[in-house]
């Protein structure tokens, strides 16, 4: 069932979303529930999910924890059991790695660990369980995504960032990798920078940081869902031509 | 013919019996399916992700032991889960064979069940001691969750270790609503599927929610398969429609693909999209009007699989099949070796020319209707 993208492009579409009960995780399901989507978030704590399911109630709460092995088919199964299929996939849960941040040389191994299997594992994990149904939605042109939030630490060596930047470099770059491979799938893998939030994880990371200068997770979701928006633009008018081909070869 | 014991969906070292449509047999790598396949070729496969369909529990009135293996639901629906089929028994695991599990505690209807978080009742006594209906108490969100948390897969006693649920999802699975997997989908890795479309094969995908295998009682089994919903999506019917009509052959990965197809398809020989309950039985005489091959896992004489098969070879080239995969010691069961099978030239049916779709769609998926 292809979407309409000239009524509303969000309408109808599945989404699902990690991390979604505080910070950018949160402002994406308020943005999107806004716009009649149909979103399903992730978060471990029952009571935060309860929380924002009572704020916006057209929404799916899931507990789980995307670090953990145990949790990842649970959450898929519950995605797509509640959302009848997946259309995007947004892993935006984040683990800073040691609190407060710490040089490399002085960080522990075990918060490295967990800085990997929050940050580049579980959203590795969770791709994997949807491939199956991010690729259905492809098939039946209806131009799936996956955005990986990513960040500048990826990208620059911050003194005291080690275990967030290295575990999000190689989320970053697993990004690409996905995103050749899974073409032929037609599944597009982008890997997106924020800027820096006034949100919870930021202000663990940098409590000092003067909350003025910082960017709103309300304008930092309304940005993703105009990369969405394009992407999907691009896909349908991409789709046109290859109709318009087909008609010709024939 | 060997069981195969451990839950590996690629086994490097997994065979292929060919049955040609002339009735030649050949023996090939697995890994050599795509091969097999020629350009116009279109590959359909079920996409369903398996449940964690066995629950454990208390029958609520006697306090006894359960396992609950839910077995049938109406249609794939989200919110449609409310009412399931289900085989009980009694205390035990999967260590015991099916057949050596004790039967449980005796079921009126309205017996209430405590299945982890979840609630249910007794809907109705299925003419079985052991085949209810159950009637959940929790909303279709809590069911899921339920289900996802305190379910585990239908477990078989003849696997060395108990299967985790990544081990019952084939790689392409996505609707969570088979009871047992798809299992022949678990040869269909991504590299096959993109081997396939550099052949000029295409590849289509419908959800069909593949039942219970085996209860191990007998004249539980002997009821098998039970109904089973299916959604065949719009692109799929399209591509179907398409092959039949360039005379282009289809090839089902697994019986219930064929099971869904063959259901769907309507007297005009058009494949419509949507949603529908297969209720019929394939086997000798069946007239398949749409699938021309099958990829199959191995499956003993007496199953609902086996009989599958003489829709398309006939009985005399089946004892042949037998006779070879239990000389060669081919693998049976989920995780076992695998056959690929054309339909004979003597039980091909001539395929209705493709006609647009028109007015005789199955219907459309509930969440459409209700939209």
């Amino acid at each position: 069932m292809e979407r309409n993208l000239q009524t509303n492009e969000f309408k109808g579409l599945r989404i699902a979303i990690t991390g979604g009960t505080s910070g950018l995780g949160l402002a994406l399901v308020q943005e999107l529930a806004k716009r009649g989507a149909n979103v399903c978030f992730v978060a471990r704590t029952q009571s935060g999910i309860e929380r924002v399911a009572r704020e916006f109630p057209r929404t799916h709460g899931i507990v789980g924890d995307v670090s953990s092995k145990q949790d990842i088919y649970p959450i898929a199964l519950q995605i797509n059991g509640v959302l009848g299929g997946l259309d995007i996939l947004i892993n935006n849960a984040s683990s800073l790695g040691p609190v407060p941040l710490a040089l490399l040389a002085e960080t522990e191994c075990e918060d490295l660990e967990v800085a990997l299997a929050t940050n580049v594992i579980g959203p590795f994990r969770l791709t994997k369980a949807l491939l199956g149904s991010l690729a259905a939605s492809a098939r039946e042109g209806r131009s799936p995504l996956i955005l990986n939030i990513s960040t500048d630490a990826a990208l620059n060596p911050y003194p005291k960032w080690g275990a967030y930047g290295a575990s999000k470099a190689a989320l970053h770059h697993m990004s690409r990798i996905w995103d050749e491979e899974l073409s032929g799938e037609g599944i597009r893998v982008l890997s997106i920078d924020p800027g820096d939030m006034d949100t919870p994880l930021h202000m663990l990371a940098v409590p000092e940081a003067d909350r003025s200068t910082l960017k709103q997770p309300q304008a930092a979701a309304q940005e993703i869902l105009e990369k969405i928006s394009s992407h999907l633009r691009s896909a349908d008018a991409d789709a046109r031509v290859a109709s318009t081909m087909q008609g010709v070869v024939q | 013919m060997i069981a195969a014991t451990v839950p590996v969906q690629r086994p490097p070292d997994a065979r292929l019996l060919v049955v040609n449509a002339d009735g030649r047999i050949d023996h090939r790598p697995r890994s050599d399916f795509a091969t097999l396949l020629r350009s116009g070729d279109l590959v359909i496969a079920n996409d369903a992700a398996t449940l964690p369909a066995s629950l454990f529990g208390v029958h609520l009135p006697t306090g006894q032991a359960i396992e609950v293996r839910l077995a049938g639901r109406e249609s794939l629906c989200s919110e449609c889960v409310l009412e399931f089929m289900a085989v009980v028994f009694g205390e035990g695991d999967y260590r015991t064979p099916t057949e050596s599990r004790p039967l449980p505690p005796i079921l009126r209807r309205g017996d209430r069940l405590q299945l982890g978080i979840l609630r249910a009742r007794v809907l109705e006594l299925l003419d079985h001691p052991r085949l209810i209906s159950i009637g959940f108490e929790n909303a279709p969100r809590e069911i899921w969750e339920g289900v996802a948390r305190h379910g585990r897969p239908i477990q078989y006693s003849h696997l060395t270790a108990p299967l985790d649920i990544w081990d019952t999802w084939t790689p392409i699975a996505g609707p969570a609503a088979a009871f047992e997997p798809p299992s022949a989908g678990f040869m269909l890795d991504w590299s096959v599927i993109a081997a396939m479309r550099h052949r000029g094969v295409q590849f289509a995908t419908l959800t069909h929610a593949a039942g219970i295998s085996s209860t191990g009682d007998r004249e539980l089994d002997s009821r098998l398969p039970f109904d089973e919903p299916y959604l065949i999506p719009a692109a799929t019917a399209e591509l179907v429609n398409a092959a039949c009509a360039r005379g282009d052959r289809v090839i089902a990965i697994g019986t219930t693909v064929v099971r869904a197809l063959e259901h769907a398809v309507t007297e005009d020989g058009i494949v419509p999209q949507g949603e529908g309950l297969a209720r019929q039985r394939l086997g000798p005489g069946s007239a398949l009007r749409v699938v021309d091959a099958i990829l199959s896992g191995v499956h003993e004489r007496g199953t609902s699989h086996h009989r599958l098969l003489e829709a398309f070879i006939n009985s005399e080239l089946l004892a042949r099949v037998d006779e070879v995969l239990e000389g060669q010691g081919y693998r049976t069961h989920e995780f076992g070796d695998s056959m690929f099978v054309e339909r004979m030239q003597e039980l091909k049916v001539s395929k209705t020319k493709f006609r647009p779709i028109v007015d005789k769609e199955l219907r459309p998926p509930r969440e459409l209707r209700t939209a």
